[in-house]
């Protein structure tokens, strides 16, 4: 990135990457957008709470890549003459009835906890952008009948909702996932076609129209990157739900499957240990608490810099 | 005009039904197996699984099926569950109750400590207070109340003892309650049985309190920001002016302002502790609706689960209606 020429000239970016950042008349779209997220991202620096949350989250990364790191024997390793033992050197967080340790479970789990994350994202995203848009740019019965569709969808609480397609396709991890993301898509739809209606009437789109440009055009090339962020930062406040529902079901038996180890799962076998091993069920479950708590931080935090209004 | 706006809101509340039947009619037919074969096994011959089919209807167009799925549930009419041997109209029936209580006891407190906090929130807003009302919402909101209920069982009931485990009431008081309501502190009142009452007590506290600090998060939020705008309005300064007392305008005009809003949230909050019911119930054993639901799906009951999850898709929208008329009615500029 440092090398590449600047769009003005030859002058080189790297020494003059802030002023580049921050110059008050921009050479090209892209220096203007990325101006955009660099100003965003000085005002998220702020914010002490968003950047402790996006520090946590970094931190849950890096533990889900260094798995194999933290705990080279794997997840299901098990040893059942230490069964139960309470946390301590060894075993940072103890071990589980079938002599397991937590701190490695915990580890892989994180990766089972940002992949339902990421897929849920993934398909959640482009279904919501699609039906929003869709809505809000054709108006009429089109319009109509989507947002029908969709107040369907919301009259229910999602995790109900989420059980009632589990109940249907059978439990599993992969099913949880399409279970989460038929519940998830509702709310992205409904911004995207609110946002979509603020800006369906503006004159660069009627601009774009005289021109020529089809429907689908218009909606992928010019509404869908106006509607981004917002529904990304809508994603991001959502995720904390998510994966709060993710573990409801895992804790109910209807998620991800043993002996893998996700985290409400692994709660839900501390249940029968309340009296003696208190942190079968503690561990696993403060995980879930500061995953949804630091999601909830940072979409807070995106959301005071796209809109400085809410405080 | 009022008319015709009572007939739109029908029309849409009448949509938005049809359209929930649909939802689980065809949640019941995603099923990978063939409940035709499910009754009657691999084995058997054509003819039979001809017949099977016919008395189930299944041969019938799609349309003609869905018109007697809706004539079903619509007369209440819900199957029968399988994993209890009971119908599920009754099923339902004997463990709604127990929700009932559990949620109202919650949405107390939920209510009770919410909107307090939430006001106190705004007009001390920025101070030390302020922040540990955020914080101790954001938690509340953020942790899974599945976990919040088994570190309260191993913290109050396991350690330190002070409250009753799971299920509604000891052992050895379970026959001696006379259902009257199906409300248990309340039937026990009915009877004078002041034991029963304690012991129910002593039972509902944890799950009651673990449900509604997820209401009250939600609750102190909204009361907080509602506040937050009214105090900013210029009637509060020229109240303040003429010289009312700071308090007297937070209780006479702002806070009076904000009930209609409030009213809406305390409605949603009301409906969303069926959700957190479902894992609560499961947690402390309550017999209640949510884990009648949650039996049901591990028993792959889905007369028993699609019955839920429609009543509870019934109930969202009943109280939207219910607090967009109260809003109206509250509030004389939509009149």
């Amino acid at each position: 990135m440092s090398g590449e020429t600047h769009p003005l000239g030859n002058v080189t970016r790297a020494p003059g990457l802030r002023a580049w950042l921050t110059a008050e008349v921009t050479a090209s779209p892209r220096q203007a957008s990325l101006q955009r997220l660099y100003y965003g991202w000085r005002r998220l620096r702020n914010n002490p709470t968003a950047m402790a949350a996006l520090v946590a989250l970094a931190c849950l990364v890096a533990v889900a890549i260094l798995a194999p790191l933290i705990a080279p024997e794997g997840y299901d390793e098990q040893n059942l003459a230490g069964r139960l033992l309470p946390p301590s050197g060894a075993h940072w967080f103890g071990t589980d009835d079938l002599g397991r340790d937590i701190l490695a479970r915990l580890a892989w789990g994180a990766r089972i906890t940002l992949m339902i994350a990421t897929l849920v994202a993934a398909i959640v995203a482009p279904i919501g952008l699609l039906v929003g848009t869709a809505a809000g740019y054709f108006g009429g019965w089109v319009d109509a009948v989507l947002m029908r569709v969709n107040d369907v969808f919301l009259s229910f609480p999602s995790l109900i909702l989420a059980l009632g397609f589990v109940a249907a396709l059978g439990p599993g991890i992969r099913n949880a996932i399409i279970a989460i993301s038929l519940t998830a898509w509702p709310p992205i739809a409904r911004l995207a076609r609110a946002e979509t209606l603020t800006i369906r009437n503006a004159d660069y789109i009627a601009a774009v129209r005289i021109q020529g440009a089809s429907a689908s055009r218009i909606i992928a090339r010019h509404i869908v990157p106006m509607c981004l962020p917002s529904v990304i930062v809508r994603i991001t406040l959502n995720m904390a739900g998510i994966i709060l529902t993710a573990a409801g079901l895992g804790f109910l038996g209807l998620g991800a499957q043993p002996p893998m180890p996700e985290w409400g799962a692994m709660l839900s076998a501390g249940r029968g240990h309340l009296t003696g091993a208190w942190w079968l069920s503690a561990v696993p479950g403060a995980a879930i608490l500061i995953t949804s708590l630091a999601f909830n931080l940072l979409g807070d935090g995106l959301r005071d810099v796209l809109d400085p209004r809410s405080e | 005009m009022r008319v015709a706006g009572v007939a739109r809101q029908a029309g849409s509340v009448l949509v938005t039904l049809v359209g929930l039947l649909a939802l689980t009619f065809f949640m019941g037919r995603m099923l990978p197996t063939d409940p035709v074969i499910a009754i009657i096994g691999q084995t058997a011959d054509q003819a039979a699984y001809d017949m099977v089919r016919h008395r189930l209807g299944l041969d019938q167009p799609l349309y003609v099926q869905f018109a007697l799925y809706a004539r079903d549930m619509l007369t209440g009419d819900f199957g029968n569950a399988l994993f209890t041997g009971h119908r599920v109209a009754d099923d339902l029936r004997r463990a709604f109750p127990a929700t009932l209580e559990l949620a109202s006891l919650a949405i107390l407190i939920g209510v009770g400590l919410g909107v307090p906090f939430g006001v106190l929130a705004a007009v001390y807003r920025g101070t030390v207070f302020d922040h540990v009302i955020r914080i101790v919402g954001l938690v509340g909101y953020s942790s899974p109340t599945f976990w919040l209920g088994l570190m309260g069982l191993i913290v109050f009931y396991a350690t330190l003892g002070v409250v009753g485990g799971p299920g509604r009431l000891d052992v050895a008081f379970l026959d001696s309650v006379e259902p009257h309501t199906g409300l248990l502190l309340i039937d026990a009142l009915w009877d004078g049985d002041t034991d029963a009452f304690w012991n129910a007590v002593s039972h509902i506290v944890l799950p009651a309190a673990i449900l509604g600090y997820g209401s009250m998060a939600y609750i102190s939020r909204m009361t907080r920001s509602f506040m937050l705008e009214q105090l900013a309005q210029e009637y509060i300064v020229a109240a303040r002016v003429k010289g009312m007392s700071r308090w007297a305008v937070i209780r006479r005009h702002a806070f009076r302002n904000i009930l209609v809003q409030l009213v809406t949230v305390v409605a949603l909050a009301y409906a969303f502790l069926l959700e957190g019911a479902v894992l609560t119930e499961t947690v402390f054993a309550w017999p209640g609706f949510g884990r009648y639901l949650t039996a049901g799906l591990l028993a792959g009951d889905m007369n028993a689960v699609l019955a839920c999850v429609l009543i509870v898709g019934v109930i969202f929208i009943g109280l939207n209606l219910v607090t967009d008329r109260l809003y109206r009615v509250l509030d004389p500029r939509t009149r």
